[in-house]
């Protein structure tokens, strides 16, 4: 036992910290915004320069096969800077194949989601009809869906492999109010998909990564919504005094504080479990994906309120990460569905 | 990062709880469970004998100190098997875990060599004076004086919710050392056994009806001369570290205690069928995630030998677990729902959760307020500015 990073661990966290802050800047990110979301200059410099996208994957799929706290560590970093990027469907992908693909399917695939050669997300409905292979129906709400290549689409029971470039399928995207993260809607007229070769594998491997991925970006918004809020708080000055030495403020910052300390917790314990596959892991990536979006919200909602009206511009980067949390709590199911879970496997299901 | 044990520390974990499970089963079965820090106070010093005995009162401490130089992992795993048992809590908690770890750390070999193997041995019991009247949240204003005469510290004035003093052998006090000081400087940090004519305790009832804390009045009470930790002005020093010893792997047990009451809960929820109620539901849940974050929290403290790395994180670990257990308490009403409220018990005792529900309300008080422990976090850990006092 031993709850600390290794310092192959730190490093990795510091590379991801330093490189998301030079490359995923509020101007390349708005950039992004301005058309289709997908800051396309920081995701090759990640997936090529870095060669981070294939974290997860097999070393004989050309990737690194490091565990989930090592992807924690780069997700959190992303997270800081709420940068335009398809990390959560690329990785919710890639370990939805690793898990539960054929062995055709891992060869074909993972090398190109290792070297971030083609974009890749996920999505599900209970819409979605097959006849055979034959999918058909509408997806909607899929994370960076307008400029992905490659899709999983599950009905909850089956998951399949989808090409962009299949036949009879197009893709929606309405105006996604978290514009660094843009969900589109696929429409599906009996297009081909590929089973996976153990669906249930996939799903669950998929959901996990996505978890673990929402959680540990939360921890990092929320932890830079604080940085930035006491940077101003030290430099604001009314009444004659740095706002910060008002217990007003104090308080709200030191009530965020405790929350992100909570989320940290949350979000490395959930990644270990998983990693070891500890009996908890289920209860530890619920409680991580719940908390750590309530954190996040709470935490922009109280940057834009502790600054002012400044906080209420577009210009100013508040609104970044307030959407992006916004979204975070209610991607992947909402809290309450998470917190339910929870109860249930300690009261049973309710009568 | 890793989590699991390894096979030896499973091996060590099994032979904790015989042994623990043995005790509460046998000789020590009727203090098993005991939920409250004075019932039955003669047999919970006996008790502490007995895990003296067997070399299980303070594992962690140095081998020539009583412990067995226990690692981490050791004692983490001692501390929720601790619990687990159904063990009651330590009544000489501060002297295992407030007064040993400071005579280790700032004492000298003499005082180290007359302490720690007693405090280790259940022999000496401490209690803590450091809050008065007028020196609460705002600790440093102490009015409490010590002053020299031949060879000894003659010591008056008042200190309040001295928790089991009314059980303890020793007392540790901060006092005003020099004459005209203010604020942290000129105080000194003193032990002194209880029983002398100097010494008057008298029991403070509290909202549960207990009468945990007390007042202590101290009239010429006498400090031998080296019985001082540090030197005199130094006690604010000693102080804070002590405080710092706080965080230590006594919150692991105090947890898996917290443990007990939610299970508590949810088998009244499950027993009366507040289980089916959504909103009762997401509370659970919500407790339960709170647990383990204080759990995982604690572990990531422990674990990070830099301790400058976790010294912010920890600073957020008072007001959390006071905060989670105060929302436990009324969680633990909600689901009892108005029968809560009666009790057959004669006199004022209250079964486990309605006195959770009354005795959490302590919890953001006593050790630092909530409010205080935000403006430690705000200045200590985040850096901002500090309050203006009013008094300069």
């Amino acid at each position: 036992m031993d709850f600390a990073f290794t310092d192959e661990q730190l490093m990795i966290a510091e590379t991801a910290r330093g490189f998301f802050v030079d490359n995923a800047t509020s101007q390349r990110t708005r950039k992004a915004m301005a058309s289709d979301g997908f800051d396309r200059e920081t995701w090759q410099a990640f997936c090529q320069g870095l060669g981070l996208s294939g974290l997860l994957i097999a070393e004989k799929f050309g990737g690194s096969n490091l565990g989930m706290v090592e992807f924690a560590n780069i997700a959190e970093a992303a997270g800081t800077q709420v940068a335009a990027v398809p990390l959560l469907g690329q990785t919710m992908v890639g370990q939805a194949i690793s898990a539960g693909g054929t062995s055709e399917q891992k060869s074909q695939w993972l090398p190109k989601l290792a070297g971030g050669e083609i974009v890749a997300t996920a999505g599900a409905s209970a819409d979605l009809k097959a006849n055979g292979n034959k999918l058909s129906g509408k997806i909607s709400l899929i994370p960076h869906g307008n400029v992905a290549e490659l899709f999983i689409l599950s009905n909850g029971g089956n998951a399949w492999i989808v090409e962009r470039s299949a036949n009879s399928l197009s893709v929606e995207t309405p105006t996604t109010m978290d514009q660094t993260r843009p969900l589109a809607t696929l429409v599906l007229d009996g297009v081909h998909g590929e089973p996976l070769g153990d669906s249930d594998a996939a799903i669950q491997a998929g959901k996990t990564a996505g978890w673990i991925c929402l959680a540990a970006e939360a921890l990092g918004g929320a932890q830079a919504c604080l940085d930035r809020t006491v940077a101003y708080s030290k430099e604001r000055v009314q009444f004659g005094r740095a706002i910060g030495s008002f217990q007003a403020y104090k308080h709200r910052a030191a009530d965020m504080m405790i929350e992100i300390e909570q989320a940290r917790s949350a979000v490395y314990w959930a990644a270990c479990a998983v990693d070891e596959g500890s009996d908890n892991a289920h209860l530890a990536l619920h409680a991580a994906k719940a908390f750590c979006a309530d954190t996040f919200f709470k935490c922009a909602g109280d940057m834009i309120q502790l600054h002012g009206g400044i906080g209420f511009t577009w210009e100013h980067d508040a609104h970044l990460f307030f959407k992006r949390a916004r979204s975070i709590q209610t991607m992947l199911l909402d809290g309450n569905w998470h917190r339910e879970t929870i109860a249930t496997m300690l009261l049973g299901e309710a009568a | 990062m890793k989590l699991g044990f390894s096979k030896a520390e499973e091996e060590f974990r099994a032979e904790c709880a015989q042994w623990l499970n043995g005790q509460m089963m046998g000789e020590f079965s009727d203090i098993k469970g005991i939920s409250t820090l004075t019932e039955k106070a003669e047999r919970r010093k006996e008790w502490e004998q007995q895990l003296a005995a067997h070399k299980w009162s303070c594992i962690g401490w140095p081998v020539e100190w009583g412990g067995r130089g226990a690692s981490l992992a050791e004692q983490v795993i001692f501390a929720e098997e601790y619990a687990r048992a159904g063990v009651p809590g330590r009544v000489n908690h501060i002297g295992i875990e407030l007064a040993g770890p400071t005579i280790l750390t700032f004492g000298t070999d003499e005082q180290k060599r007359r302490f720690l193997p007693d405090i280790a041995a259940g022999k000496t019991i401490f209690c803590q004076g450091f809050s008065e009247p007028n020196a609460g949240s705002d600790l440093a204003s102490v009015r409490t004086r010590a002053r020299l005469e031949s060879g000894n510290w003659i010591v008056n004035g008042q200190k309040i919710w001295t928790s089991l003093a009314h059980i303890s052998d020793w007392i540790f006090v901060i006092a005003r050392s020099e004459e005209g000081t203010k604020g942290p400087r000129g105080l000194t940090f003193l032990m002194m056994p209880i029983d002398q004519p100097g010494i008057e305790i008298r029991g403070i009832k509290q909202i549960n009806g207990d009468a945990e804390f007390n007042e202590t009045f101290f009239t010429d009470a006498t400090c031998a001369k080296d019985s001082l930790i540090g030197a005199p002005g130094e006690g604010w020093k000693i102080a804070m570290g002590l405080l710092a010893f706080e965080r230590g792997v006594s919150t692991l047990g105090q947890q898996m205690g917290f443990r007990n009451e939610l299970d508590e809960i949810i088998a009244a929820a499950k027993a009366n069928g507040s289980a089916n109620d959504p909103l009762i539901r997401q509370r659970i849940a919500k407790a339960e995630i709170g647990l383990n974050l204080m759990r995982y929290g604690a572990l990531r403290m422990l674990s990070n030998s830099d301790h400058s790395k976790v010294d912010g994180a920890a600073l957020t670990y008072k007001i959390q677990w006071a905060t989670w257990r105060r929302n436990l308490g009324e969680l633990a009403m909600d689901v009892l729902g108005q029968s809560g409220e009666v009790t057959d018990n004669p006199g004022y005792e209250w079964g486990t959760l309605p006195n959770l529900f009354l005795y959490s309300r302590a919890d953001t008080i006593y050790g630092g307020t909530n409010q205080i422990q935000r403006n430690l976090i705000a200045e200590r850990a985040l850096g901002m500015p500090r309050e203006p006092r009013g008094d300069t």
